[in-house]
């Protein structure tokens, strides 16, 4: 009825390759662009943004980043936690080296240096293929972590080996610290969010992006038709990292604002992000966000059910929340196999024709 | 004999035994892959799951009995009786073929023929949900597992090697017996593939789903008996780790320590996963006393198992007994 | 739990609705993940107390005490998430058990004015109120721990511990880090050889640990280790026949959950501790009368006079006095965090206060000030008895060394204030 091409009318190449092709797509995107700028910060409080909101922003942007690598170029990788420890300590020594810099230019900084260390630990990846690769990227996990824990001066040789973030403003309102308001810190990852994604969904469609497809979908093949494999692979690395490092910068400064590498950047928030890219569709923009918001909110919403609405035990709950995570993933997996994205995809569809069956 | 020598062979005997306890881990993951093509994630959460279990009938627990406290208001623990300890494990193992048999018909029967890596995702899956119900079923609280394993240092060696060399060699009882059970295991898991029938399908259906399909090979009672036999893998390494350190969630976290071994020795070869788990046992054990403990502030073992099978993989990048790699255009 | 869920819903909903004005103290528990075993007897000790005190004494001068437990799974994610929703229900004091929690609550509880409590673990620095004007870790810090460890065995050896070697075994990470520059400056000042070896997490492997210190031979092993970590080293060190008595764990390394993986091997093993240990106390009768008679119970009810779980009494007893004196203090029974915080700061624990609370020796008497909100750190140490599977307490609560650990103190504490321009809270 509402959803559908017809009367819609591209009279340019641009118009018709755009990322919204259909009309009342492109204004529900503009509405919800519109509702989380204009909106949302209006309307939320601590809870809201330190316990839902940020974790789902910065959580959508390592898995936009893990994406490009898995979903698009087909490396898959476990050194995400890793990698967003490069960015929070870049972040750290940044923000304690150069006090009077603006935030926004530590988080970009940020996210460079791991671009940097990205393309190294991905120099195996001309060699290794496959659930191999994935293994040897743990190789950069725990070596990072290890190397964040052992060497002094990445904490500025504080007694515990934790780093904490001070204060910083960005056009003189704080960020970081503990004086922050729920809706400064969340317009200031929405900001970057926004922007991995245009980033991201513009690399993808464009022919760097076309380029680690074909790497994807066969490599020898691609590199037949003249795709360097070297290049190819490394830049994927890069970008990929560089949504990591920012995701790890803003996690550590914004988010949590003190962290200890081996609990906060360990090998299950490898895992999470894998998981979240893969439950939410492996070459889908839409699908990292859908997949981070899945394992965000799902505890969140099964755990106020379970304590507050409820009154169950906690342990219970803590549980049970396990048991229907695992059995929604499998359900899921099992009713679309291509993730939320996919699933998303095949309501548009269903949308397009409604309310007629074909 | 100098004394550096002594230690360093020392570390190294301890390092082969080290690598036996991560072969047995990665075991349960080959079993599963070669047959399969699935990396099967929740392989620790397995391992946890069977010593659970175990410690639970041995100790005569009431499986969920905290959740059905918590619904009925009762106040139930135990059952009040004590399993031997090889009736025991009997019984884990009926409740592993359990498992295998519901994971097949409820999981991966309506998977057949997905990539890879939805199938690793199912088992993503299936880790949460075994974790959560294990919890549930036996509660989270150490439990003491002793089914008899002698324990500590092996007086005979440690005197025979300080009669040659002036310095006792410390090896673990456990660890010897550990070394026996492995070799038994991959013994009986060989012949067991060899020289019967249901080994051979095994055999077939991992090399050819569907031509084993063609010659009336059961693709449901393979994968159920892969499973059961990755869920008895699974059982030993739980009992060899938690006889250590008691059963714990940890116990989960072993999986971690197979992955390099898996990756060394390759994904489809078992004599590779116990060739692999030597060398990475020796390899970060002597690394750790020779480089890393002197000169980098030691803990480098985590890291350094990874960093070594990445060397390997550069120059063999299927494994060192992996299948190769044909790439077709 | 013995309670009904159907029933326990019900009852949840009638009590949402009126406004109570009751005392809230947060339970930043963790019952689940790796750490379970060491969180589930505290978070119930931590409750028991609250519900024995309310059944006994009818609450806290007059008002009734709520223990809102919220997991955290020992994950500083969760941890924000618990904290930012139960501050909103006039939590007074949290205990966030978590080291990482606790780093990343500190400025956010100071800017939101609640008091946090780190007993025996968090930032040690934060004993330095006049710097960390919301968090108290009385009675006692980990560096007091690694100096009472010392002091310990200066008293089994005379006096004297030159040329001795003493090797310490840590968790790889922030907590179990945080002895070693107070154990190199005793080292210094002692003579003894002091060797580190870190085990990175989980710590299910450490044979190269082991077999270093069977090849090193050190007098003594100190260990700050934490979940898993702990009863594989017990295990190793009876392995290489360590002698036990010569092993000494921190606090967290000292419950019944370490030991007992080990059997009778881990007879003799010492651990350092801040209060008691045992269930000889008279309080352990009404907690059986009033609380797991009455069906009220938290968790099973299996992990009373457990150690962690008299840690848990301990910390919701500290608290609870806490809350009195602030109601003193103010002159009103339904206190605000902000009064609780002066409460803290102005607590008072006296032998005869304790007596009266049927906790007599429990832990030291000592009194908090605002310069001072790490209290005595008095050291007792205790031994574990596998014949009668309990821990004594060999060695009573005694002074640690705090010339050494004062200046590092307020070293660590003046770079934070510094870092984040915090001006003086004392004056």
């Amino acid at each position: 009825m509402f959803y559908r091409e017809a009367g819609d009318f591209n009279t340019s190449y641009p118009e018709d390759s755009q990322t919204f092709p259909i009309k009342f797509d492109r204004w529900r995107y503009y509405a919800v662009l519109f509702v989380a700028i204009f909106v949302i910060p209006f309307l939320i409080n601590d809870y809201w943004v330190n316990s839902i909101f940020l974790p789902f922003l910065i959580y959508s942007i390592a898995a936009i980043g893990l994406n490009i690598l898995v979903g698009y170029c087909g490396q898959v990788s476990l050194g995400t936690g890793g990698f967003m420890a490069v960015g929070a300590y870049a972040c750290y020594k940044l923000m304690t080296s150069f006090p009077d810099l603006s935030m926004v230019v530590h988080v970009l900084l940020a996210g460079g240096i791991t671009a940097g260390v990205g393309v190294l630990f991905g120099l195996p990846s001309l060699r290794i293929k496959g659930f191999y690769l994935a293994v040897a990227t743990l190789a950069a996990q725990f070596f990072l972590v290890w190397l964040f824990n052992r060497v002094p001066w990445f904490y500025n040789y504080s007694a515990s080996g934790q780093i904490s973030a001070p204060e910083r403003t960005f056009l003189g309102v704080n960020i970081t610290g503990s004086n922050t308001d729920a809706w400064a810190t969340y317009l200031f990852c929405l900001f970057f969010v926004i922007l991995s994604a245009y980033i991201a969904r513009n690399l993808t469609r464009g022919s760097v992006g076309r380029k680690w497809m074909a790497i994807r979908d066969m490599d020898i093949a691609a590199e037949i038709i003249g795709v360097n494999p070297l290049r190819a692979k490394l830049t994927a690395f890069a970008v990929s990292s560089f949504f990591v490092g920012i995701s790890g910068a803003l996690f550590f400064s914004v988010y949590l604002g003190a962290v200890e590498v081996g609990e906060a950047f360990g090998i299950t928030k490898s895992f999470l992000v894998l998981f979240m890219i893969i439950i939410g569709g492996l070459g889908s923009i839409f699908g990292s966000f859908a997949g981070a918001a899945f394992l965000v909110l799902l505890p969140v919403a099964l755990k106020i059910i379970g304590v507050d609405w409820l009154g169950w035990p906690t342990d219970i709950v803590a549980h049970l929340q396990l048991v229907v995570v695992g059995a929604l993933i499998i359900i899921f997996l099992i009713a679309e196999p291509h993730g939320l994205a996919q699933l998303w995809r095949v309501a548009k569809e269903k949308l397009r024709l409604w309310p007629f069956p074909h | 004999m100098p004394e550096q020598l002594a230690f360093t062979i020392e570390v190294f005997l301890n390092g082969l035994m080290a690598g036996v306890l991560y072969a047995l881990v990665a075991l349960g993951f080959v079993l599963i892959y070669k047959a399969s093509g699935i990396f099967n994630y929740a392989q620790g959460v397995m391992a946890l799951f069977a010593a659970l279990t175990l410690v639970g009938i041995m100790e005569g627990q009431v499986p969920f009995a905290h959740l059905i406290n918590a619904i009925l208001g009762t106040d139930v623990h135990h059952f009040g009786w004590h399993v031997p300890a090889f009736l025991a494990i009997g019984l884990t193992m009926v409740v592993m073929i359990v498992l295998a048999y519901l994971v097949q018909r409820f999981v991966f029967r309506y998977l057949v023929g997905q990539e890879p890596i939805i199938l690793f995702m199912a088992t993503i899956g299936l880790a949460y949900f075994m974790e959560g119900v294990g919890d549930l079923m036996w509660g989270s609280e150490i439990k003491t597992l002793d089914v008899g394993l002698p324990q500590g240092i092996n007086i005979a060696i440690d005197e025979t090697t300080y009669g040659w060399f002036g310095y006792g060699f410390f090896i673990d009882n456990l660890d010897i017996v550990a070394a026996i059970i492995a070799i038994l295991l991959v013994t009986g898991l060989v012949l067991f593939a060899q020289y019967t029938k249901q080994g051979r399908a095994m055999r077939a259906v991992a090399d050819d789903h569907q031509a084993a399909l063609s010659v009336g090979v059961s693709l449901n009672f393979i994968w159920i008996l892969v499973w059961s036999l990755a869920g008895f893998v699974a059982l030993v390494a739980g009992i060899m780790w938690g006889a250590k350190s008691g059963v714990q969630f940890s116990l989960s976290l072993i999986a971690l320590k197979a992955l390099p071994v898996l990756m060394l020795g390759g994904f489809t070869s078992i004599p590779g996963a116990i060739v692999g788990g030597l060398i990475i046992g020796v390899g970060e054990k002597l690394f750790e006393f020779l480089i890393g403990a002197p000169f980098l502030g030691g803990a480098t073992e985590n890291w350094f198992a990874y960093m070594l099978a990445l060397i390997f993989l550069v120059f063999r990048p299927q494994g060192l007994f992996g299948e190769k790699i044909i790439e077709r255009v | 739990m013995k309670y009904k869920l159907g029933t326990a819903a019900v009852a949840a909903l009638m009590a949402a609705s009126p406004v109570m004005a009751d005392l809230v103290f947060p339970s930043l528990s963790y019952r689940t993940g790796p750490y379970a075993a060491g969180g589930i007897p505290f978070a119930d000790g931590y409750a028991d107390y609250f519900s024995m005190i309310n059944a006994r004494d009818g609450g806290i001068g007059g008002v009734a005490a709520r223990v809102l437990e919220c997991e955290t799974g020992y994950n500083t994610e969760k941890g924000v998430e618990c904290y930012e929703s139960t501050k909103g229900e006039g939590a007074l004091v949290y205990q966030p058990l978590s080291t990482g929690i606790t780093y990343q609550l500190i400025p956010k509880t100071t800017a939101d004015n609640i008091p946090m409590h780190t007993m025996g673990y968090g930032r040690t620095s934060a004993a330095n109120g006049d710097v960390f004007s919301h968090t108290f870790n009385y009675p006692a810090n980990y560096w007091n721990g690694a100096s009472g460890a010392i002091s310990y065995l200066l008293n089994e050896n005379g006096g004297d511990l030159k040329g001795k070697k003493i090797a310490l075994v840590y968790h790889n990470s922030a907590y179990g880090k945080e002895p070693i520059r107070t154990l190199e400056e005793l080292a210094a000042k002692h003579g003894f050889e002091l060797s580190l070896l870190p085990v990175d997490h989980p710590g299910q492997e450490q044979k190269s640990q082991w077999l270093q210190i069977r090849r090193d031979r050190p007098d003594n092993v100190i260990m700050y280790g934490w979940g898993v970590m702990n009863q594989v080293a017990i295990q190793e060190a009876a392995n290489i026949r360590f002698p036990m008595e010569n092993f000494i764990g921190i606090w967290w390394s000292g419950s019944e959950n370490d030991v007992l993986p080990a059997g009778a091997a881990a007879n003799g093993y010492k651990a350092l501790t801040f209060h008691a240990v045992g269930d000889d106390f008279p309080v352990f009768a009404d907690i059986q009368k009033h609380v797991v008679d009455a069906g009220n119970a938290a968790g099973a009810g299996d992990q009373i006079g457990t150690v962690l779980y008299n840690r848990g009494l301990y910390a919701a007893m500290l608290a609870a006095e806490a809350a009195r004196t602030a109601q003193g203090i103010h002159g009103t029974a339904d206190i605000t965090p902000a009064m609780m915080r002066d409460g803290m700061e102005a607590l008072e624990i006296t032998e005869a206060r304790m007596t009266e609370l049927g906790m007599p020796n429990f832990g030291p008497s000592f009194n908090v000030s605002c310069a001072n909100h790490g209290g005595p750190g008095l050291i007792g140490v205790t031994q574990w008895d596998a014949g009668a599977s309990e821990w004594k307490l060999i060695s009573n609560f005694a002074a640690t060394d705090m010339d050494v650990i004062q200046p590092l103190i307020d070293a660590d504490s003046g770079s934070y204030a510094t870092e984040n321009n915090i001006a003086s809270n004392c004056k």
